[in-house]
Parts: structure tokens; sequence; C-alpha cells
């Protein structure tokens, strides 16, 4: 609609010209719009009812149940539960929900995902590395008992190679990680292994406590056998 | 710095932005822009993914469908999640058969969401439902666990899929062959076909997560383990008790439908005798099926049933020579057609030539003949037979919002194709003023297009004519996107609903579950009538109406879903009918 030469002259031009549209004069024209056109345009008519009948019961029936068990199912990924406002020294011995949600719940076929959407389990290390024994100090103290540490030496070797096999392995796999993902994963672990370690020092059965906190927020047990909208 | 290229393709326009790292290192990222159809997919996929899948698979999903493909790291920083939040996020949406992943440039997996995809969820309840009417239960069911769990092994759907039909007739124990003879035939027909998978001999590690294809003759190769030949299989059936079952009934309008979404990873699919042959459902033959339904239900009502068989037995001869989705046929000459016809239609040759005839001069272009060979060669066009369904829906939708008079105008222009002012208002018989309120009514809402063709050179607006006309691709492209905001309206405001009227859901949920358990316990009348009480008249009502609403937006969505179909079966390149 090139309109750049066609005005009349008279008052505002316009880039279309009025009379070949069927006006006589410029205030017949509609009133151009100086607003976002409104959330609810204005309905003339009212609309045909909707379809009824079995096929259409039948329709929504599945709908809704379809709905419903894929809230269910594990391919429905609920949120983490949002911490708390303190930190309390019980959360360290709860043993409800703290790892509960690293898994996926289900089992790709690992042949056609990508391998590094694999999530690392945590499975608690057999052997924890901390020190290697110094053999060189008891070498000097014990003398007398040479043949001892020797064979105490050599023991010691085989644990030590076999933790370290495991060792080796476990830092390939960090190294890895390194590379592709992000710095937090490696802090999570690092505070995996304090929790192991609290986790094994107690002398108490860890599911004894329960501080209460679940009274308020334990509806979902009762949304089982109620319908679902 | 470049603030910002801007590269136009087609529907969409691609920016190349700077995405500061943080190294300082300046790196040039292709960022979307979407217009407004794809804008409006993605609210609609979104709000799809979190209903369907959860929160936090939908940030993902709306991540990646607005702003294009990105690794792994990336996607981490953009949706602010934790890494094993879109670790699991993107595991889901590729078992659900929405994402793919390559490698880019640097060796790294980008991940792509195909919203499209996303957007076959409004339609699941009719993908089972059409296998009811063809397959029975069993192929309800079937499919229905195929939706729900993206992709299965064969053993694993045939053995849930008896185990709830078992559990479902109460005792009588159902031959799990018999379900694998369902699950072949839906494969033969092409409703089920196999995931792809990395060829089995590639060497290369590193490469087999992305070299993921499938041949076209294996596509729908059921693998030799699991043949319905009695005397070959052994079979695999076995009680696993310790799967947990998941009694939710949700509805009491359905009955005997438990329901088992336990962890695929609980079941020993270890020593599954089709290990690795990975099954999921194949959209697009549920579409080509859907289309020619419109198609012959058309044909019924407009013309009589005859026709509609017919045209029914021309489809299903021209599926062994023409490739599916193609627009038209292969030619195929009457003699065919008469001696495929079933039996009891009781049609002789002429008459049969007759009803062609007319098929073929009807002005919808559906049948056109071909030649004379053979007795009459036809071919049949469903691109036209699909263009007549979108004009009649795009005709109602004229009537139904603006009033039976736009409709006459419209239904005019379409017929004579361009037409000035002056001979809409005589042809329509519509007094002048009206008519010419009504055809710019239908101009400003884009309905109908105009188009200048000067007579001088100056253009001088008195001597140019303007033709109005209605371009269809046009107009169903605009129509759909008005589809896709509704649905997404229609979704929300369910949730609206819900949202609103929560505490009152919970409570009576609590009081059903009292009730339940009041009644297992054998609990008295007083007793239960005590329970009932406790939601209050009003409140009843208010939770009835809450019902009532929520179902019948539950039906407007099922039902503008056909609308959606149809629009985008028509237009070009929307991927309804694309060859997976």
């Amino acid at each position: 609609m090139g309109g750049r030469g066609r005005g009349r002259g008279r008052g505002k031009p316009m880039s279309f010209d009025i009379e070949s549209l069927g006006f006589q004069n410029k205030k017949e024209l509609p009133k151009s719009k100086e607003e976002p056109p409104p959330l609810y345009p204005p309905l003339e008519f009212k609309p045909v009812s909707l379809q009824e009948g079995e096929e259409a019961d039948y329709l929504l029936a599945l709908k809704q149940e379809f709905r419903g068990s894929m809230r269910e199912s594990p391919y429905f990924i609920k949120p983490q539960s949002t911490k708390r406002d303190i930190e309390r020294y019980s959360d360290k011995y709860q043993l409800n929900g703290q790892n509960k949600g690293q898994g996926l719940g289900w089992t790709p076929n690992w042949n056609t995902f990508p391998k590094e959407l694999r999530i690392r389990e945590k499975k608690p290390k057999r052997l924890k590395v901390s020190v290697k024994p110094s053999l060189s100090v008891t070498k000097v103290k014990a003398k007398g008992q040479k043949s001892d540490s020797k064979e105490a030496e050599n023991k010691l070797k085989q644990i030590l190679q076999t933790e370290e096999d495991g060792d080796d392995d476990e830092d390939e796999d960090e190294e890895e990680k390194k590379k592709k993902e992000a710095e937090g994963e490696e802090e999570e672990e690092e505070e995996f292994y304090d929790d192991e370690d609290i986790e094994e020092g107690t002398d108490y059965a860890l599911s004894y406590f329960d501080n209460g906190e679940d009274y308020l927020d334990a509806d979902d047990d009762a949304l089982e056998d109620g319908p679902v909208y | 710095m470049a603030k910002g290229l801007q590269v136009g393709t087609g529907s969409s326009t691609v920016a190349y932005e700077n995405l500061g790292r943080r190294r300082k290192q300046f790196v040039y990222v292709p960022v979307l822009r979407l217009n407004s159809m794809a804008q409006s997919q993605v609210r609609l996929g979104g709000l799809l993914l979190q209903h369907q899948y959860g929160e936090i698979v939908e940030n993902v999903g709306a991540f990646l469908a607005a702003k294009g493909s990105f690794t792994l790291k990336d996607i981490a920083e953009g949706t602010k999640l934790g890494m094993n939040e879109v670790k699991k996020a993107l595991c889901v949406l590729i078992q659900h058969n929405m994402m793919d992943f390559e490698r880019n440039r640097r060796g790294i997996l980008e991940y792509t969401i195909h919203i499209n995809k996303v957007l076959f969820v409004t339609r699941y309840p009719r993908y089972i439902y059409c296998a009811k009417t063809l397959y029975g239960d069993v192929g309800e069911f079937l499919v229905e666990e195929l939706l729900s769990h993206g992709q299965m092994l064969m053993s694993q759907v045939c053995r849930r899929v008896s185990e709830r039909i078992t559990q479902a007739l109460e005792g009588q124990s159902v031959d799990e062959l018999k379900v694998r003879k369902t699950f072949v035939e839906l494969v033969e027909t092409h409703f089920l076909q196999r995931v792809a998978a990395p060829p089995s001999d590639s060497a290369d590690k590193e490469d087999e997560e992305t070299e993921l294809q499938i041949k076209e003759k294996e596509m729908f190769l059921i693998p030799p383990a699991m043949d319905i030949d009695y005397g070959k299989v052994n079979p695999t059936v076995s009680s696993s008790g310790k799967r947990k079952r998941e009694d939710g009934e949700e509805g009491d309008k359905v009955a005997k439908r438990p329901r088992s979404t336990s962890p695929l990873s609980d079941e020993k699919n270890e020593d599954a005798p089709d290990k690795g042959v990975y099954w999921h459902i194949n959209f697009t033959r549920f579409h080509q099926f859907f289309r020619d339904q419109a198609v012959l239900s058309a044909l019924n009502s407009k013309i009589d049933r005859y026709a509609c068989e017919i045209v029914r037995t021309m489809l299903r001869v021209s599926e062994k020579t023409t490739v599916p989705l193609a627009p038209t046929t292969h030619p195929m000459s009457s003699h065919e057609i008469f001696q495929s016809l079933p039996p009891e239609l009781d049609l002789n040759r002429q008459t049969l030539g007759e009803y062609l005839t007319l098929l073929a001069e009807d002005k919808t272009e559906i049948v056109n003949k071909a030649g004379e060979s053979g007795g009459g060669m036809y071919i049949l066009n469903m691109q036209k037979a699909l263009e007549t369904l979108c004009k009649a829906s795009i005709e109602s939708v004229v009537q139904e919002r603006f009033g039976s008079k736009c409709s006459r105008i419209f239904r005019l222009l379409l017929m004579k194709r361009h037409l000035e002012q002056k001979q809409v208002e005589d042809m329509a018989m519509i007094p002048a003023k009206e008519a010419k309120e009504l055809l710019y009514k239908l101009f400003s809402e884009n309905f109908v297009t105009m188009q200048e063709i000067p007579k001088t050179p100056d253009h001088a607006p008195s001597r140019t004519f303007y033709l109005f006309g209605i371009n269809m691709h046009q107009v169903s492209r605009m129509l759909l996107d008005r589809c896709y905001k509704a649905m997404g309206n229609l979704i929300s405001r369910r949730e609206h609903e819900n949202t609103e009227n929560r505490r009152l859901v919970e409570k009576s949920q609590r009081v059903d579950a009292i009730s339940a358990s009041l009644q297992s316990s054998g609990a008295d009348t007083t007793q239960m009538s005590e329970v009932e009480e406790m939601i209050t008249p009003p409140e009843r009502q208010q939770l009835n109406k809450l019902k009532h609403d929520i179902n019948k937006l539950e039906q407007s969505e099922l039902q503008l879903d056909e609308t959606i179909f149809l629009l985008e079966s028509y237009l070009p390149g929307s991927e309804a009918m694309v060859l997976y």
C-alpha cells in the first residue's frame, strides 16, 4: 500500500483514498485504536454447545485417568522438597528424603541414551582411603619383629592395591566429570562422605527419631483414593 | 560489539547475541526469536509438560523450545536448576520421544526439543480410543501402556497388559500369546514402530549414541524371540509378585481399569528375550488414520454411505502402491476397485461407475479421473480432501463468530476467488452498507486479504482495482495460532479452577478416605452419615460445580484438538504428517 504521493492535502493525509472505500467524509471512518486489544474480545454470539455422547464421555474419562496416572508415575519429577528455615541437627539423621530424590526411578535404555545423562548413584564406598600408613616408622620401631612387620607390610600393600584400583577408577570418573559437569557435583560428593561418616558413627537406630515435621504436610497419602480433577 | 544481527529464516528469525562466559571469552551463540505461532506453541507445550511431567521438565522443555539447542551445561545454567534435575528431565523427554540430541562442532552433545511432538499429548486419549475401536480392549491397553512409558520392550508391554487384563477380569487369566498377537497386528499395520538404535556393528563407541538409525525394513520387524508361532517361543510369563501395583482408580466412570505405573526398573528385563528392541507409537500412522476417517465421514454425510465405502476401498487399494501421506494416490482402475469392494455392499459395475463419475465431477475434486484404460483410472487427492474439510471448518468458524451473512460473503469469496467490493455486494445480495461493514470486519480479522491492482501507473485510488480474496494457507495459519492460544487458555483456566478450590478438594478427598476406611472396617450407617455431613451442602454444591466446570473445560480441549488436527494436517510443513 504505497501512499506517499496521494493525499488530497486536506487535514491529515492518509495512505489510502477515503472516497474509494465508500465513505463520503472523514468523520464516518471508524476510530483508530490507541490501546492494546482487550484481554477478552467481545463475544457477539454464544458459542455452539459441545458434542455429547458416549464417545465424548469415554474420551473424557480416558483423558482424566491418563493424567492422574501420569502424576503418579516415576516420570513425573517432583521438585525437591524445600529446605526448612533453619538447619537442624536432626536433618542429618533423617532417612526420609535426603537421598531419595537422587535416582531416576526408572531405567532408560542406556544404549540409546547419552551416557552423560547418567546420574551417578552414590554407593557407599567400601574402603575409605584416608592416610597411607608410613611403613618406615614401623620398621624403625619393631626391629625384633621384622618378619611380622614384613607380613603385615605385604598384607597392607595388597589392601592398598585394591583400594588404589578402586580409587583410580573413581579418580578417572571424577576427572571426566570435572570436564563435563559443574563443580557443584563434586562438592556434593564430598558432602556425602561426611554424611556417611556420621551415619556410620552413631549407635542409635536412625529411624527412631521423628521430629514431627511431617505432620503438617503429609497430605499425599490422603489423595490416593480420591478422584482427580 | 555487535548488538544483534538478524537473519530471517522463514518462520522464525535467528539473532546472534554474545553470551559472556565465565572466563570472559565472548562466544556467539544463535538465539531463536519466535514468531506468534511458535510462541503459542511453546506456551501450550510448556503447560502440557507441566501437567504431565512436572515443573522441572517444563522448565527444561520451555527453555529449549524458546531458545534452541543447548548442551547439558548450558541448560543447567540457563534454567538455574540443579544438574541432577536437568539430567532427569532430559531423560524423561528422550524417553517420551520428544527430544533429540547430536554432537555439535565441538563434540559436545546438544539437545533439541521438538515442540510439535510435545503437542501430541493433547491427542493421547484419541489414540487410545482409536486403538480400542480397531483392536479391542487389548489394543487399547497396549497403546495406553506405550503412551505412558514412551518406549518399551515388546515382552515388557505384553506382560503388563496381560496382567492388567487378568486383574480386570478378576481371575480369568489371559493368554499372553493373545496379547502378543494383537501387538504384532499393531506392528503390521504400522501403528507401532521400533525405536532407532545404534547399529550393532559400530566399532567406535564414542559415536554410538549419535549414530542412532533405523533401517527402513527393520522398522516393523518383530524380533525372532517374540514370534507368536507357538512352537518357537518359550513363554516368558512370570508371576512377578514383587512389583508394587498402583490401584488408584481415578474417576468412577470406568470401573475395571487398574493402572500400574511401577518403575520399569523393577522388572526383570535384563533377561528379556528381545533385549534392546524398543517400540514406540507411530504417531504418523494414527494421524493418517484420523485423516482418512475424517474424509470418509464427510463423504458419508455429503453423498451417501456407498460413496464412503467406495472411497474406503480406493484407500485400501492404494495402500499397496502409494507412499503413505502422499498428496495424491497412484491411479487405480475401476476394475480393481470393483474387485476389492466388500461383498456386502452389493454394487454392480454400472452403479460403481456412476458413483465414480459423481465423485469425479464433485467440485471438491477429491476423486479425479485420470484416464480411460481399465474402465476408467481414478486418483484420490487427499490434499484436496483436507482442503475441503478445512474450508468447511473455517466457514463454520466465520459463521459462529460473525454471523451467517459474513459466512455467505466468505463462501462467495472462496468460490469466486477474487472479487471487488461492489461485486461482493451484488453477488451476496446484501445491502451495500452492511456488506461493506461485514467485508471490512472480515478483513480486519485477517480472514480476507486484499490485493491492489492499479490501472494507471500513478496508482490513483479511483483507478485501482481492490480485489478481495481468501488465502487458505494464511487463514489456516492464523486460526491454528488462535487454537493453540485457546488450548493454552483452557488448560490454564482449568489449573486456576483447581488452585482456587484446592482447600475444598483436599477436604473432600480426606472425607472420602475416611469414609472408605470406615466402610472397609465395617462401620454402621450413623458413623457413615456423620462423615458425609462433614461436607456441608453449599460445599457439596461448590464441588459439583467445580467438577462440572472442569469436565466442560476438558471436553472443550478434546474437541478443540480435532480442529487443531485438521488445520495441522492441511498446512504444509506443520509436521503432523511427517514420516518419522
